[in-house]
């Protein structure tokens, strides 16, 4: 039989998509799915599911997509992935799923995180879920009479990012009344603050969220926990347990001088003015951006290349990342690396700021750099950058990103007493079950273990709406 | 949605509204601000809560028209709604009892104070108000606030009302009659930027303790974006959740004044498509 090569995922061309939000990648054809999933060789012991954090039959979704079972497939991603469009799209499948595959070994993997994407798109198109009305949206679940729902025990869920949609999800299938608490306008946390439009379009984050809300899954938006209720408040009001999915807030910032001159942007503030106000379309909405010709943005994971790309798409003319250690140990995807390639992001590597400088009205102007060499792998097991002597340089910049990191947000774990916390400000959290030292508290994702990844983050609430469900079971 | 119960025009380009937000007004406390959206395509702007009703479930917002959104706010009536409320936001005022209060507010800055004076009064301090407004026709809560004051002072920029002249000017007069004794124990000013530099310039060479009410730019008003950042004491603060209030002794005003700037010529554009869309 011959062999049947990786199928390509075809793309916007690269001149074209950097003068739009659309998406970038455009998915699979029927015939290219099929082809691919041909490619699976359905492992009797698949060592694919081992890296996917939340334990997708991967092998038995692929089957039905190679026998066109498409409806069949779906319902197999669905029964663990509550957000498989997603997770097709942003997951890195090729340090998790991709790379465990055991055709990797000779050839390419299976393009697992494609036919993900490709499953879920055919869904959303083909067999529309039934959505409940929309103002039962923030209420009841279509099927259950409210004496039943009395009886069933309530579940807080606090932030409604991706640790915290899942957490929900699970315990809403178990037959929990749940509630998320979301402190911003819309739900979704960095899927709809941070990624972009066109590695993420929102209203397929809309979409995934309306089925998790047809689960029966209450969403409270405008909600700033630790301000407006308090946990103890919140069992007091009779919630049986809380999940703490609030994930990582504060930006860190790069400590050097003119740091704070105008038109220097935290990624966050810079990503959530374009992807949650949406200023790329200032000022039919009302949220502006400043955006000059010439950008540098500091970092060098998936938040920087996002930071980079939509700079471009905003009209910038050059783009720099700025990185002070080597390619190799860039920490964005390496889809995304490529795409900010093709799309004229240019790299300064192995290149640290010292500082800013800004003209009479305070803009940053340039950006003074040391050049770095590599020297002895540090605590995080990268090789360190050692700074070069004499090697000083500067950027003109008109515009800086800073992408270098959050740390999670301290605002809810300083309310309540008694809750451990570790060094970074995260809250500390049994890895198995998400139990803080607090019973019947709960946390996940990026406000436990630092930004990491949506699946992580999906993965941290699956196993602790497990946990959930049995601490809630013990207590009857 | 929040609605709007009370919607009144109290001074030129100020508008009061009393919206329904029960929750919020059961938690909120002096010195605490919300964020709003008005619509759809709306900007989240930062709005302090002047007063609150916990029976009936309002809150009291004074907002001036400064912008596209407050501007589009003015249009509102009783009875419309606003899209998002989020709050109470920020570090509560700290109120004790200090003794005496000069308590120093400008222009829409009065409705800031005025929460935060009536607790300082509730914990037993005197109080000292030195209110300043353009012209008359500027002022808010004058009667609220003399109500509250121990003694009351007014200027106007042009003399429109009671006393020409500023804030400052009142100040530095209470200061050169107490020779020898400090006027009070803690001062609060609020009001414009330029305002609050003056003043806590003035109080700083004579050892006063000051406190003043940021009002930088926000997004997010949750310590997630970092918009929001000043620089007090040399060091780099989150307002919305480290603030509002600061000691306007360390603030690094000249950086405040630039940042919000920052926005400039698109809220002007923004404004202008605004006008545009209305005809
Ligand atoms: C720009 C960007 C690009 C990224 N790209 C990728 C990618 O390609 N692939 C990938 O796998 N990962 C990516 N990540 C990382 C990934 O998005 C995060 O790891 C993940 O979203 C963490 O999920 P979470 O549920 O823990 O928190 P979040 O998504 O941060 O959600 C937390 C939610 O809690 C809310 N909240 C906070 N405090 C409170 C409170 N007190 N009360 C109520 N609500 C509160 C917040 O508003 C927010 O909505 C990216 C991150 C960013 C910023
Ligand atoms: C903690 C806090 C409390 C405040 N309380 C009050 C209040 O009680 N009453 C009141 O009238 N105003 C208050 N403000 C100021 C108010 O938020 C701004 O006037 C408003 O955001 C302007 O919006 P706009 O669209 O009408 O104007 P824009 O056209 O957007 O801006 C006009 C000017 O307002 C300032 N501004 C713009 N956006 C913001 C923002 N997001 N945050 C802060 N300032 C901004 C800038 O200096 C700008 O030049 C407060 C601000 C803060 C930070
Ligand atoms: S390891 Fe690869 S070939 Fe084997 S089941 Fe998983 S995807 Fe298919
Ligand atoms: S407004 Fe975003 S951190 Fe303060």
């Amino acid at each position: 039989m011959e062999k049947i090569p990786r199928q390509k995922m075809p793309v916007q061309n690269p001149q074209e998509r950097v003068k739009n939000f659309s998406s970038v990648a455009l998915g699979y054809s029927e015939e290219q799915a099929i082809l691919e999933a041909k490619r699976c060789i359905q492992c009797k012991n698949p060592t694919c599911v081992k890296g996917c954090p939340v334990e997708i039959n991967i092998p038995g979704f692929i089957k039905e997509i190679a026998n066109k079972n498409f409806t069949a497939a779906a319902k197999i991603l669905k029964d663990k992935n509550n957000l498989p469009a997603v997770c097709g799209r942003v997951c890195p499948q090729e340090t998790q799923c991709e790379i465990k595959c055991v055709l990797s070994k000779k050839s390419d993997p299976v393009a697992i995180g494609r036919l993900e994407r490709f499953i879920a798109d055919w869904e959303r198109k083909n067999s529309p879920m039934s959505l409940p009305a929309k103002d039962s949206v923030e209420g009841d679940v279509p099927n259950l009479k409210s004496e039943i729902l009395n009886l069933r025990s309530k579940v807080a869920i606090l932030g409604s990012g991706p640790a915290g949609l899942t957490c929900a999800a699970d315990l809403a299938k178990l037959g929990y009344e749940v509630t998320i608490f979301e402190s911003l306008h819309t739900p979704g946390g960095v899927l709809m603050y941070g990624i972009p439009e066109f590695r993420l379009p929102k209203d397929i984050v809309h979409h995934e969220i309306d089925y998790i809300k047809s689960l029966g899954v209450k969403i409270k938006t405008n909600m700033l926990v630790g301000k407006i209720k308090t946990v103890k408040e919140l069992f007091d009001e009779g919630y049986k347990a809380i999940f703490i999915g609030t994930g990582a807030g504060l930006p860190q910032f790069l400590g050097i001088p003119g740091e704070n001159l105008n038109k220097i942007y935290s990624a966050n503030e810079f990503l959530t003015r374009v992807n949650l106000m949406k200023a790329y379309k200032f000022p039919e909405y009302d949220t502006p951006v400043n955006i000059g010709k010439r950008v540098a943005v500091f970092g060098a994971g998936n938040v920087a290349m996002d930071s980079a790309r939509v700079s471009l798409r905003l009209g910038a003319e050059e783009v720099f990342i700025v990185y002070r250690r080597s390619e190799k140990e860039m920490p964005a995807r390496l889809e995304e690396i490529e795409n900010a390639k093709e799309e004229g992001v240019k790299f300064h590597l192995l290149t640290a700021p010292i500082k800013f400088i800004g003209d009479e009205n305070n803009n940053v102007i340039k950006v003074e750099c040391l050049k770095m060499e590599l020297g002895e792998p540090d605590a995080s097991g990268r090789r360190r950058p050692v700074p070069i002597k004499g090697s000083e340089f500067t950027i003109d910049v008109d515009t800086v990103v800073i992408a270098i990191g959050q740390t999670p947000n301290p605002l809810l774990p300083k309310t309540i007493s008694d809750l451990k916390i570790g060094k970074h400000g995260n809250i500390i959290v049994d890895e198995v079950t998400g139990a803080t030292n607090i019973p019947g508290i709960y946390a996940g994702g990026d406000i436990a273990t630092g930004a990491a990844t949506v699946i992580d983050a999906m993965g941290a609430g699956k196993r602790a709406a497990r946990a959930i469900d049995e601490y809630v079971k013990s207590k009857k | 949605m929040f609605k709007i119960i009370e919607k009144s025009t109290p001074s030129i380009k100020v508008n009061k509204f009393v919206i329904e937000a029960p929750e919020i007004a059961k938690k909120v406390l002096p010195g605490q601000f919300v964020i709003l959206r008005l619509d759809e395509k709306g900007e989240r702007i930062p709005i302090t809560v002047a007063d609150k009703d916990i029976e009936k479930g309002t809150i009291t917002l004074f907002i001036q028209e400064v912008g596209k959104t407050t501007t589009k706010m003015g249009t509102l009536k009783n009875g419309d709604s606003i899209l998002d409320i989020v709050g109470p936001l920020g570090v509560p005022s700290h109120i004790e009892n200090f003794g005496t209060v000069l308590c120093i507010a400008g222009g829409v800055g009065v409705a800031v104070i005025y929460p935060i004076a009536k607790a300082l009064k509730e914990k037993g301090n005197k109080i000292i108000s030195i209110l300043g407004a353009r012209s008359k026709d500027f002022m808010i809560l004058e009667n609220e606030i003399k109500k509250i004051s121990d003694e009351f002072y007014i200027t106007t920029d042009d003399g429109s009302y009671v006393q020409k002249g500023f804030v400052s000017d009142v100040l530095k007069k209470l200061i050169a009659q107490s020779p020898g004794k400090p006027v009070a124990d803690i001062v609060y000013a609020i009001g414009p930027v330029p305002m609050m530099r003056v003043i806590s310039d003035i109080t700083k060479q004579h050892n006063l303790k000051t406190i003043v009410s940021l009002n930088p730019i926000m997004v997010d008003g949750t310590g997630m974006c970092g918009a929001c950042r000043v620089s007090v004491g040399g060091v780099t603060k989150f307002a919305c959740v480290e603030g509002p209030d600061f000691d306007g002794h360390l603030v690094n005003w000249a950086e405040l004044v630039n940042r919000l700037c920052v926005f400039k010529t698109k809220e002007k554009e923004s404004l202008d498509h605004h006008c545009k869309l209305d005809k």
